[in-house]
């Protein structure tokens, strides 16, 4: 009896299992690896849903695998098992290591040869699109979500410091003063802060001041790549950044987001963050917030070039027995992205910004940046000036590392143990060593 | 004289124990004959290309003194871990052995934070001691200790080594309270009849007396200190700040995982192995050589 009733059970609770969802028959099934969760994800899967209703020959299914760090992984990790998506999201930073990846991958330039899906690289924003090329320009990957850095302030605690909350600082000396009077008013408990340290304040720093980050065009040219974060615009910014903090004007609150919930909060009245975070900040604070440009240094640029984005993109992997029929649908859906009323929607309900003119235009027209204040200040930010080989993006391996050896040397330099050159120094020789091991494995 | 069942023929204890070696051979042998094949190759991430270097990433690793500075500092948190979890469980253990109201209630509630996942037991660790948004951390902030232990390393691995000794604490005190009740009651009435006090009790009867306990329990700790402390520094403090709370097993993963740098991960997950097989295989010529019947 007792037996009996235990596989009952057993059985009842596989049928009851949830089932991975199967494309209808006959449709050739495309499998979309993602890192959207929460409301990013609804959304994408909503987008994903409109694809598939609005042809019948291809289906998309979506699985969500993680962050993107798991992502990545578990699609290199499924390549060598032979069982790779056909769509993979992967993160900016490990764009280095997917433009190695050779016979992993099919470049969007290839696919628009290969199966004639028309994707014109010229409709795509540059700035957007530039990290994600080649040197030539062609494109390897296809942006999807992209976000660039600004400068967010609290207005509330800038009108308690008798600052105007219109005009928020433009320059690094004019928010080094401004971070002064908000300390000496005690307008907030941190004057300043920052969120993902190394990418604002080094690889869109190099970028907005247009000064290298690393050598061969930031690495776009070659495996070859040298660092060069230890030139003095960034001591300089650096040493800033420290003097700052000892002044108590600036604090260094932890790596990646984790700083976040400090501006959030309104302990801190600026900060500098993912343009994406608006939708957070709309939600949830409780204090009038508003963005800017990021400041630059009049003494190494005096018109500040683009900014670089941040985000993913979306990357086609091969996989023996893989059909044309199935390289098909995969550039179908690319191009259905880039269609503008898809990239305005996915724009318009995520706070990324649109990858193409049309989607911009779109948006520009059906005067959702008027009704939106601070939503077009990041795609304003990605679009002036123009875009050079210090403002394209950063194509090297092992970034994640990079940043990491970068933020750990600023830490250190944190604690006393050095200063802003001898940081830059020791991350420069750290991260070249690590630049080097890339190419070797690479180059096998 | 010792109770030992005989099985007649060979071929049911094989049949018995076959599971077990397939686990074994699956779980640990397969995956550490990769890693150990691992070390020795240069690859890229996708696999394309294999690079045979025969020591030279072991060579790279030894030569390399933050990896050095890593192991003594995996050391010396193993150490604090392994010490403090002890002693606070020894002491639990003698208070909670007595004949007191409520032991019964006492020791289930010792026994609980075992339970808990380490990544929850980080999470929580972190409302409560966030210099910004935690409960006990704002106010800390606040005093002359300057609590902040994503600037101050110091303060990060105070931070995990107590997170950390934390969760293992219920562990130990379950083999303390069992060690601490399989002594002989007689042997401490004599004493206490001959006049020893409480504290000379514990020192000359109870603690020679929990000696295999205790060495046992300091294995087990240290490799709990070395491998499943994992999850709650990775919350906590994510190996920073500067590198002061990176483990050697957080290091493995950030080169693997993160980095994707197989063959020097791997070369570093093989010297782990060969650290905890050294280690174990002293604990058992030790535990052999100190049996007390």
């Amino acid at each position: 009896m007792k037996r009996r009733s235990l596989l009952a059970g057993a059985a009842a609770l596989a049928a009851a299992s949830p089932r991975i969802s199967l494309a209808a028959a006959g449709k050739t099934r495309v499998v979309f690896w993602h890192a959207m969760n929460g409301a990013l994800g609804a959304e994408l899967n909503k987008l994903i849903a409109r694809f598939n209703a609005s042809q019948a020959t291809a289906e998309v299914v979506p699985v969500f695998k993680g962050g993107y760090p798991e992502t990545l992984t578990a699609a290199i990790a499924a390549w060598r098992a032979h069982q790779a998506p056909h769509i993979a999201q992967i993160f900016d930073v490990g764009t280095g290591s997917m433009v190695a990846a050779g016979p992993a991958v099919t470049d969007v330039w290839k696919l628009v040869k290969d199966t004639g899906v028309a994707i014109d690289a010229k409709n795509y924003i540059p700035s957007v699109r530039g990290y994600y090329t080649l040197a030539d320009g062609r494109m390897a990957s296809m942006p999807f979500n992209s976000s660039t850095v600004v400068m967010w302030y609290n207005k509330d605690a800038f009108e308690k410091a008798g600052l105007d909350p219109a005009k928020p600082p433009a320059t690094w000396p004019e928010v080094v003063k401004a971070a002064e009077v908000l300390k000496s008013k005690n307008a907030a408990k941190y004057a300043c802060t920052t969120s993902w340290p190394a990418w604002v304040h080094f690889e869109q720093f190099s970028a907005v001041q247009n000064v290298p980050f690393a050598s061969e065009a930031d690495g776009f040219k070659g495996l070859g790549a040298k660092l060069e974060i230890n030139a003095p615009a960034f001591v300089s910014n650096l040493q800033r950044l420290l003097d700052m903090s000892k002044a108590g004007t600036f604090k260094y609150a932890g790596r990646d987001n984790t700083p976040d919930p400090i501006f959030y909060s309104g302990q801190a009245a600026i900060t500098f963050n993912s343009s994406g975070i608006l939708g957070d900040l709309k939600k949830s604070a409780k204090f009038k917030w508003g963005n800017a440009f990021l400041p630059y240094d009049p003494a190494v640029i005096k018109t500040p070039l683009n900014s670089i984005i941040g985000g993913a993109s979306l990357w086609a992997m091969t996989a023996p027995h893989r059909t044309p029929a199935e390289y098909k649908a995969v550039a179908e859906f690319f191009a259905f992205l880039g269609q503008p009323a898809q990239d305005a929607e996915w724009s318009r309900t995520t706070g990324y910004v649109p990858v193409t003119f049309g989607g911009y235009n779109l948006l520009k027209s059906q005067n959702y940046y008027t009704q939106n204040p601070g939503t077009e200040l990041p795609i304003q930010q990605l679009t002036r000036g123009h875009v050079t080989e210090n403002s394209k993006g950063i194509r090297l391996g092992q970034m994640p590392q990079i940043r990491v050896i970068i933020e750990e040397e600023w830490e250190k330099a944190l604690q006393g143990q050095q200063n802003a050159k001898q940081a830059l120094d020791v991350a420069v020789q750290r991260g070249n060593t690590v630049l080097r091991q890339f190419e070797r494995a690479v180059k096998g | 004289m010792e109770r030992r069942t005989i099985f007649p023929g060979r071929l049911l204890p094989i049949l018995l124990v076959l599971p077990q070696l397939a686990l074994t051979i699956v779980f640990f042998l397969f995956p550490a004959g990769e890693a150990m094949w691992s070390s020795l190759t240069q690859v890229d991430a996708f696999g394309l290309h294999t690079q045979f270097v025969g020591l030279g990433n072991f060579a790279g690793l030894f030569s390399d003194p933050r990896y050095l500075h890593t192991i003594w500092r995996t050391a010396v948190f193993c150490a604090s871990v392994t010490v403090l979890s002890l002693a606070v469980a020894l002491a639990l253990a003698v208070f909670a052995d007595r004949e007191i109201r409520g032991r019964g209630w006492y020791r289930t509630m010792l026994i609980w934070p075992y339970a808990v996942a380490p990544a929850v037991s980080a999470v929580l660790w972190v409302f409560l001691m966030n210099p910004q948004v935690g409960l006990f951390g704002r106010w800390l902030n606040g005093t002359a200790l300057h609590w902040d232990y994503a600037i101050n390393g110091g303060q990060a691995m105070l931070l995990v080594i107590i997170a950390a000794a934390w969760k293992q604490v219920s562990y130990n005190f379950i083999f303390f309270l069992a060690g601490l009740q399989s002594i002989p009651r007689t042997v401490v009435e004599a004493a206490r009849m001959d006049g020893a006090k409480g504290w000379r009790r514990f020192r000359t009867i109870t603690l020679p007396l929990l000696m295999p306990t205790t060495f046992f329990l300091i294995i087990v700790d240290l490799v709990y200190a070395a491998f499943d402390t994992f999850a709650t520094i990775m919350a906590l403090t994510q190996g920073g700040p500067g590198k002061a709370t990176e483990t050697l097993v957080v290091k493995v993963y950030r080169d693997g995982v993160i980095n994707l740098d197989l063959g020097g991960s791997s070369a570093q997950s093989v010297v782990l192995m060969v650290a905890i097989i050294t280690l174990t295989a002293l604990q058992f010529r030790f535990l052999g050589q100190r049996r007390v019947d």
